[in-house]
């Protein structure tokens, strides 16, 4: 008798623990936060009036909500797709036997382990307007001066550069460490068959490890969506002028966290209600826009999850 | 106190950390029969500032007759300080002991008594009669009747100018010439066209608008508040005034485009990318620290329009504070006068004690960078012209609004009347 119930409830007790924290420091945040929205609510008010859906109406008129969640979506696509893509090729390079292969696997994670801030300083240094590198490069092709942070497009470019920065390498090797369970004879076959390199990464490699494409891109989507350090810290160190989380003057780079972040603790009425509104329709955001990636990558060749 | 400092390849958040002695063995014997404190007893007090104070030898003389003061500077950048400080006061935990305020904050944070301590209590209502009144009166409670903050400096205007490049582009570079060629921001937009015409490589005639911008409005006898603490910047002419003159820097061209306080200003310093940057006394100290190779290229003549504060701040302490005695005590010393006339020296905030202007001290006092500029006398000059203007509670959330509006134009988003527009609407939502 006992010997059955420690059977049925340990397993439970193994897991507990994490749902727990998980309660704690996940689900309560994200409820209270839904009843935080339903508030006119303030750092610094005593009293919390109940405004039902007052505050999602406001948002849904607001249009800086709405520059921002297209600044989001832009910026997720440049720098998501690209980045992508170049993960699959660098696995696929060091997919084979190398000399110094770890080297190049540790090389690999470097940028991801620097400090988002020292990247995002460094980069927006090179991207800087009158001394640059990238600027004095492009000097040379008779590109005149960009002021990279002032427009909307160029500012994006800027900001996708830096996110690739730090996660192509990173999903470079989660695509590695997939395509080392595909089986070797595969290869050995196609390559008898003639097929080239290219070939054998088109028609077995991405075929192969599309679970953890579909990972990837599912994971690379929700952290795209939350970008928050990049463009608040590019605002304040390229010089484009504007507040400390305005995105710029002409919030030509704020997303959607960033603008969460303004309303609730970059002005000094520090809007919580409001706030909270607005990560609650960035979540609703998050899973629609995961949920589609989810249905394209899936299709990609006739699913095989 | 400079209202942002940044400096290029630091990191944005950096905490300066302030060793300290301890009062143990032979050093503290000395010293020990002037302390009140108990042996033993060792008290640690935080200082959170937005920028260099110049405070640091302060500490250092403070601690010989205090060995049982510890003290610990913590120094964040300036919009981070003021935002945390909302937080640690509202969740009641986390502020330092002292606080360094803002002049465009202070308004925010002294409509919140309850949250501070009442400096009364420990007898620093008798430094009064040293202050400069409107610096003692920005301090106090909005019923006046508690002592919140003591001024640490006030940031009467000037404009610094570059005198090789003016002698480049053909222009007089003596001070006083200088000075008489723009009574008005009219004639100083004049002189940035003949600046411009001159084609002096890489070098254009102002840093950015904004500055300007500000500076402007705080010549006007009201900004951008009512005494009743009602936002004007749509029905107050000066406000709009100084916005058209701001754009015309703009429109003719005259602005470098370089954001105050930004890594790429900073360069523009060294690079010596403009010509002319609004001097409140504090921004002296900030140029030395960021144009070091320029020493001697610097000048400083009047201010265009007539006299005005910019920038400026107070010290408090947080009513969370485990030692309000010690850091009441503190905040006196280091605002007394002769500690100001000390830190002004060094770094260029100008004192908000009166009786030191005419001081032999401070009205002989030159600073070889500037060309042995009569810093002293010139600032004297102009803390004594200020005439006071009533700040609101939100006065640097307006200002960001509006400098988001003066950015827009600047980087050619939209055309003046748009961006005005639309900070009327921003400034509509500031609740």
């Amino acid at each position: 008798m006992r010997h059955t119930l420690d059977m049925r409830v340990s397993p439970y007790a193994y897991v507990a623990p994490f749902f727990l924290l998980f309660c704690a420091f996940g689900l309560f945040p994200l409820v209270y936060t839904a009843w935080v929205s339903l508030h006119e609510w303030t750092l610094l008010s005593e009293t919390q009036e109940f405004i039902g859906l007052g505050n999602y109406t406001t948002l849904l008129g607001d249009s800086y909500f709405w520059n921002a969640t297209f600044n989001t979506l832009s910026i997720g696509i440049l720098s998501t797709v690209p980045q992508l893509a170049l993960a699959i090729w660098l696995a696929h390079l060091l997919n084979r036997r190398l000399r110094f292969q770890t080297l190049f696997r540790v090389a690999l994670l470097l940028p991801n382990v620097t400090s988002v801030v020292a990247v995002v300083v460094i980069f927006s240094q090179l991207f800087g307007r009158d001394f640059g590198l990238i600027n004095w490069i492009l000097s040379w092709f008779g590109v005149g001066h960009i002021d990279w942070a002032a427009g909307t497009a160029t500012s994006h470019v800027a900001l996708s550069v830096m996110i690739m920065w730090r996660w192509t390498g990173y999903n470079a090797l989660i695509f590695l460490a997939a395509m080392q369970a595909v089986p070797r004879d595969l290869y050995e076959a196609a390559t008898l068959d003639g097929a080239s390199s290219f070939t054998q990464l088109r028609r077995i490699t991405i075929p192969m490890i599309r679970p953890t494409i579909i990972f990837v891109v599912i994971v690379s989507t929700i952290g795209a969506m939350q970008i928050i350090a990049e463009p608040m810290l590019f605002g304040q160190s390229s010089g484009s002028g504007g507040g400390i989380a305005t995105g710029g003057p002409d919030r030509q780079f704020q997303t959607l966290a960033l603008f969460v972040y303004e309303q609730g603790f970059a002005n000094s009425t520090f809007d919580f209600g409001y706030a909270s509104a607005a990560s609650w329709l960035m979540f609703v955001a998050v899973v629609i826009v995961a949920g589609i990636n989810f249905l394209i990558t899936r299709r990609m060749k006739g699913g095989l999850v | 106190m400079a209202p942002r400092i940044r400096r290029l390849g630091l990191p944005l958040l950096t905490a300066s950390v302030l060793a300290l002695a301890t009062a143990c063995g032979g050093g503290g014997e000395g010293t020990a029969a002037e302390s009140s404190a108990k042996p033993g007893e060792k008290i640690k007090l935080t200082v959170d500032l937005f920028g260099d104070f110049g405070f640091q030898p302060l500490y250092e003389e403070y601690k010989k007759t205090h060995p049982n003061i510890e003290i610990v500077e913590n120094v964040t950048q300036f919009n981070d300080h003021h935002s945390n400080l909302v937080k640690r006061l509202a969740t009641n935990a986390g502020a330092g002991d002292v606080v360094a305020v803002e002049v465009g904050y202070i308004s925010t944070f002294t409509a919140q008594p309850g949250k501070f301590v009442d400096l009364k209590q420990y007898g620093l209502d008798k430094r009064q009669s040293e202050y400069l009144d409107w610096k003692w009166q920005q301090g106090l409670s909005k019923d006046g009747q508690q002592v919140l903050g003591l001024g640490t400096d006030v940031g009467g205007l000037a404009m610094c100018y570059r005198k090789d490049l003016f002698k480049k582009a053909g222009l007089p570079d003596d001070r006083d010439k200088v000075s008489a060629l723009w009574p008005t921001w009219e004639d100083y937009i004049e002189i940035g066209k003949k600046f411009a015409a001159a084609n002096v490589p890489g070098a254009k005639f102002v840093d950015s608008p904004g500055e300007i911008f500000r500076a402007m409005v705080n010549q006007a006898p009201v900004g951008l508040y009512d005494e009743q603490d009602n936002i004007i910047v749509e029905t107050n002419p000066e406000v709009k005034k100084a916005w058209d003159l701001s754009n015309r820097l703009t429109q003719e061209g005259l602005t470098a485009k370089l954001a105050a306080f930004s890594p790429p200003w900073n360069t523009g310093f060294a690079k010596g990318s403009f010509a002319t940057i609004i001097c409140p006394a504090w921004m002296t100290g900030f140029i030395q620290e960021q144009a070091k190779d320029s020493a001697g290229k610097w000048d400083i003549a009047a201010v265009p329009g007539g006299s005005g504060n910019s920038g400026g701040s107070h010290l408090m302490v947080p009513k969370q504070s485990k030692h309000p005695k010690e850091a009441a005590e503190l905040i006196d010393f280091l605002t007394s006068k002769e500690n100001q006339a000390k830190v002004f020296k060094e770094e260029g905030t100008f004192p908000s004690i009166p009786s030191l202007y005419d001081d032999p001290s401070i009205q002989n006092f030159t600073k070889p960078f500037f060309g042995d500029a009569p810093i002293g006398k010139i600032y004297s000059d102009a803390a004594k012209a200020l005439k006071p203007q009533h700040l609101g509670p939100k006065e640097a959330d307006v200002r960001t609004v509006i400098g988001n509006g003066l950015g827009r134009v600047e980087q050619g988003k939209q055309t003046p009347d748009e961006a005005w527009a639309q900070v009327l609407q921003d400034v509509k939502k500031i609740k």
